[in-house]
């Protein structure tokens, strides 16, 4: 069966506070082949920033650990995954909710799931507690979007 | 980050430079609590001019200094916040609580420079 994807890319790293902007950076400038708007390239950013601080602070709580990202593009969308090898999610379904957060004391603002959902198109977790964590997240960029001055 | 506070009206304003995230947040977080424990400003502005992203990590940060101020009585105020960032802040729900108040931070005289 023939390839979907048109081109594909991984990441590795570890999982130090410093990386997240790399993180970001790296798979935006990845996703400037599809040609995306300043705004579906700040969706991504946003949403790359989210996961990755997720695998720092929850899913390696601090400790050091590796982060993987594998990000692939096909004619008119992008697909990310980014994975932990962390202590995973107990109850997803709590985690998505807006506002939850594990770590409140840490003034963390419980939303970082809730806008991975809305700015991107779709978003599915799969975690197990001990084992890691894995969110793969997608975004159609849209290629019949009127030209902006 | 630039920080400048107006003596006349105890006013307390950060020019914030960077991106938002989690990794400056942290340093963000210091330096504008040892400012706001020093002065007890009336009145705090986040100036978000020459921000160019933030994330839900700044949000955090951003509420909890708003609370600081709050707890000395002083009122909270971002300005000058550009589209992207706006995204954000309207999706976290945090403009029920905290005001964007625009032009807020013409000078006057008695500035002085916390660089």
């Amino acid at each position: 069966m023939k390839n979907v994807y048109k081109n594909e890319m991984k990441l590795e790293f570890l999982s130090k506070s410093c990386n997240e902007n790399f993180a970001r950076t790296t798979v935006a400038a990845f996703a400037t082949q599809l040609d995306p708007t300043i705004e579906e390239i700040a969706d991504i950013k946003t949403a790359i920033s989210e996961a990755v601080t997720n695998s720092i602070i929850h899913g390696y709580e601090n400790t050091e650990g590796t982060i993987y990202i594998y990000c692939k593009l096909t004619d008119d969308y992008i697909e990310i995954q980014i994975v932990d090898n962390g202590k995973g999610i107990e109850n997803i379904e709590e985690a998505k909710k807006p506002l939850f957060s594990s770590k409140p004391m840490l003034e963390r603002a419980g939303m970082g799931f809730t806008i991975m959902e809305n700015f991107m198109d779709s978003m599915e977790i799969e975690s197990s507690v001990g084992k890691g964590t894995k969110v793969t997240l997608k975004k159609v960029i849209k290629k019949d979007a009127p030209i902006k001055a | 980050m630039q920080v400048q506070y107006i003596k006349k009206n105890k006013m307390l304003i950060f020019k914030l430079t960077e991106e938002i995230d989690h990794h400056t947040s942290e340093k963000i977080r210091k330096r504008a609590d040892y400012e706001i424990e020093i002065h007890i400003p009336k009145k705090v502005v986040f100036d978000l001019e020459n921000v160019t992203f933030m994330d839900s990590s700044g949000i955090g940060m951003i509420i909890g200094r708003y609370k600081l101020v709050s707890l000395f009585g002083g009122t909270f105020v971002i300005t000058n916040v550009n589209k992207i960032v706006k995204k954000t802040l309207e999706m976290s729900g945090i403009l029920k609580i905290i005001q964007i108040e625009d032009n807020c931070c013409i000078g006057g005289n008695n500035i002085e420079e916390c660089v």
